[in-house]
């Protein structure tokens, strides 16, 4: 039997080996569903882990997709360390390209490159307004801000939807439900040629180092730690859960819609109902992955992009469905869930108690000394 | 009058969608579990339940396979969050992600599949009543269990031993462990029982609602059921009545539409999200009456013996 006994303090050891674990149990799961599934597994694996990296171009495109997953997932941590539930990122993220996309159809020819600054401050300031909401009715009203984060998400959607088949519709687009092309000024600078990496990259790295500053070096920061781990102690130390929401839900949200806006005016480049990927579900997989820290959620923010370009050259070239990176994404985090008890709890191998054996052995015990004193005797 | 009567109809329908999986996730929450899993359960159920379907051709071996595959996502979730002590609502989000990614993967060969047309089901003599007959018993006979599971779930947890144990281990896991309840192995059948009616939502919605099977087709329906339980303040009967206000909510768009109201349809379907929030926020305004009427361990982990 195994039972789970725990540990006097956290395990440093596992709080880094757990995701390990998780990444290598949900890489034998996904070995046997391609088998069960009759693929080569082999062949499974190089298209999950080795294509994504094996060229410079293909080394960009990964760190394409990584870039919002690593902005989103930066907010997230914020408020999940907070103890804030916001999971409707998704809806932030939507929302921020709203924004973003409404400034960059203000451009026209003569338009200055300023316009990228007021197209990314959109998007932030779009985002922010979104988890705003869920803020206050979370302060004023005390609604749960997991159902209303998530509910907003899907009004979000509608309101993109409604921008692009209604005002916001191209008129020399054929009637399809999408924007004009935005002006080219209004693009995200590249980082270089040959590739569709931005400065969103960048900007998502020193978010990373501010994160880190802004969590370990400061009083606000702190004060945000101590309101999730500690409710009562930060109430004691006179620190305002009210302003650790407002913060948790303003910062996660801002970049969110920041990651909206270099989504759409870098990669995408015009506003569309297919806008919404699942970044913003797929980044809170990528927050606790990483363990809530900015230097995991990096890597972890890489290796969530990979399970993306994975399943896609998983349809092209293996004929699965694309939606098999949603089954990895959804194991990865089950399976981290279970192995993060290893940081807790130590896990003990017993002999369940069984009165009966015991008795046998006892009586075993009583025989043998009988049988060497009668040995003796004689 | 004949349309309000059928609009009064569908209403109960789409009621009875949500009503199953907000009666399941009572049961899950008065034994001191919250399954933000819901919706993935739904999604999963969904997929079981019209593949099955598909394969048999009977709605009932679906409904059977949607319960099935709920109690079984349920049943790793219980693992989980009751013996791992994972962080229930991190754990069930994990469910949810999974499950949306799951069902779009097991279900991708089933896009382009239809049921067969079924006959319409009446209750014999009672559906001839003008007006009343086919606004009330023209209807699937979940709806009419929908109705008798609030009715049986009202006795078993204020009326029956098995009741009573499970609502003490979502009031005070301690003081049952103490009395000799296994408190552990009460939650999992909870949270299964609660899997399984979720489940049985999600074939429901997909074998007789709508029905086809579209990725991501439960659409919020299992987050909406989550919020039903706290608006409902925990009581079975006032879960019923709020899903049909909610089944009544989605129906008024296609009503609107129907009339003609010249309102974008995306305005029309985020009204169910919007009037979630709108009611949750004034549920809530007053914490004290929430804490007073929701299990005082909901949340919380147990961990025997600590």
């Amino acid at each position: 039997m195994l039972k789970l006994e725990p540990r006097a303090e956290i395990s440093r050891f596992w709080t880094l080996a757990s995701p390990l674990l998780a990444l290598l149990i949900t890489v034998l799961i996904g070995v046997v569903l391609f088998a069960a599934l009759g693929k080569d597994p082999v062949r499974g694996l190089q298209v999950f882990f080795w294509e994504p990296i094996k060229s410079s171009y293909a080394l960009g495109e990964l760190m394409v997709k990584a870039t919002p997953l690593l902005i989103i997932a930066l907010g997230l941590a914020v408020c999940f360390r907070s103890n804030v539930w916001n999971i409707g990122a998704e809806g932030q993220f939507v929302m921020g390209a709203v924004a973003a996309g409404g400034v960059a159809l203000l451009a026209d020819k003569d338009t200055g490159r300023w316009i990228v600054m007021a197209i990314l401050l959109a998007g932030v300031f779009g985002g922010m307004v979104w988890a705003g909401i869920t803020a206050l009715l979370r302060d004023k009203f005390n609604a749960n801000e997991i159902l209303v984060s998530l509910m907003l998400v899907y009004v979000a959607d509608m309101v993109l939807s409604l921008l692009v088949f209604g005002p916001w519709k191209d008129p020399q687009g054929y009637n399809f439900p999408q924007s004009k092309t935005f002006e080219a000024v209004t693009k995200i600078p590249k980082l270089m040629d040959g590739s569709r990496m931005t400065i969103g990259l960048l900007l998502g790295l020193l978010g990373a180092a501010g994160l880190w500053v802004f969590l370990f070096r400061t009083k606000a920061g702190f004060a945000q730690l101590v309101g999730g781990l500690a409710p009562a102690a930060a109430r004691y130390a006179g620190f305002s859960s009210r302003r650790a929401l407002w913060t948790a839900l303003l910062v996660s949200g801002g970049a969110a819609g920041l990651a909206g806006a270099l989504e759409v005016a870098g990669p995408i480049g015009q506003l569309t109902p297919y806008v919404p990927a699942g970044y913003g579900f797929a980044a809170i997989i990528v927050a606790f992955v990483g363990r809530l820290h900015p230097v995991g959620i990096v890597f972890s923010a890489i290796l969530m992009s990979m399970f993306y370009i994975g399943g896609e050259l998983a349809q092209s070239r293996m004929g699965l469905p694309k939606s098999i990176t949603g089954v990895f994404q959804g194991l990865l985090l089950f399976s981290l869930l279970a192995c993060d008890t290893l940081m807790a709890y130590k896990v003990r191998i017993f002999k369940p108690f069984r009165p009966v054996a015991q008795q046998n052995s006892a009586q075993q015990a009583i025989n043998s000394v009988v049988k060497s004193t009668a040995k003796g005797g004689a | 009058m004949e349309q309000y009567a059928l609009l009064l109809a569908a209403t109960l329908n789409a009621g009875t969608v949500l009503a199953i999986a907000a009666l399941g996730l009572l049961v899950n929450e008065k034994a001191g579990i919250v399954n933000l899993g819901a919706e993935g359960i739904m999604l999963c159920a969904a997929v079981a339940g019209f593949a099955a379907v598909v394969h048999t051709g009977n709605d009932w071996v679906g409904f059977a396979a949607g319960m099935g595959a709920g109690a079984l996502l349920a049943a790793i979730f219980g693992v989980l969050v009751i013996w791992l002590n994972t962080n229930q609502y991190a754990t069930g989000l994990a469910l949810s992600l999974f499950g949306a990614g799951f069902s779009a993967f097991a279900g991708i060969g089933y896009v382009q599949e239809k049921l067969p047309e079924r006959s319409q089901f009446a209750v014999p003599f009672l559906s001839d009543i003008p007006l009343l007959g086919s606004a009330f018993f023209k209807q699937h006979p979940m709806v009419y269990g929908a109705m008798a599971m609030a009715a049986v779930l009202v006795w078993f947890l204020y009326r029956s031993r098995a009741g009573l144990a499970l609502r003490s281990v979502g009031e005070n896991p301690e003081a049952a462990h103490a009395l000799g309840y296994p408190v552990r192995r009460i939650r999992l059948g909870a949270v299964m029982a609660g899997g399984a009616l979720c489940g049985l939502a999600g074939a429901y919605l997909a074998v007789i609602y709508t029905p086809l099977w579209v990725e991501g087709m439960v659409a919020g329906k299992g987050w909406i059921a989550l919020a039903l339980t706290t608006f409902a303040t925990w009581r079975p009967a006032r879960v019923l009545l709020g899903s049909y206000l909610f089944g009544g909510v989605t129906m008024v768009q296609f009503h609107l539409q129907g009339i003609g109201v010249d309102v974008p349809s995306q305005f029309l379907t985020m009204l169910p999200y919007l009037a979630t929030i709108v009611v949750l926020a004034l549920i809530s305004r007053n914490p004290a009456w929430i804490r007073v009427n929701m299990p005082a361990s909901l949340g919380k982990p147990f961990y025997p013996g600590a």
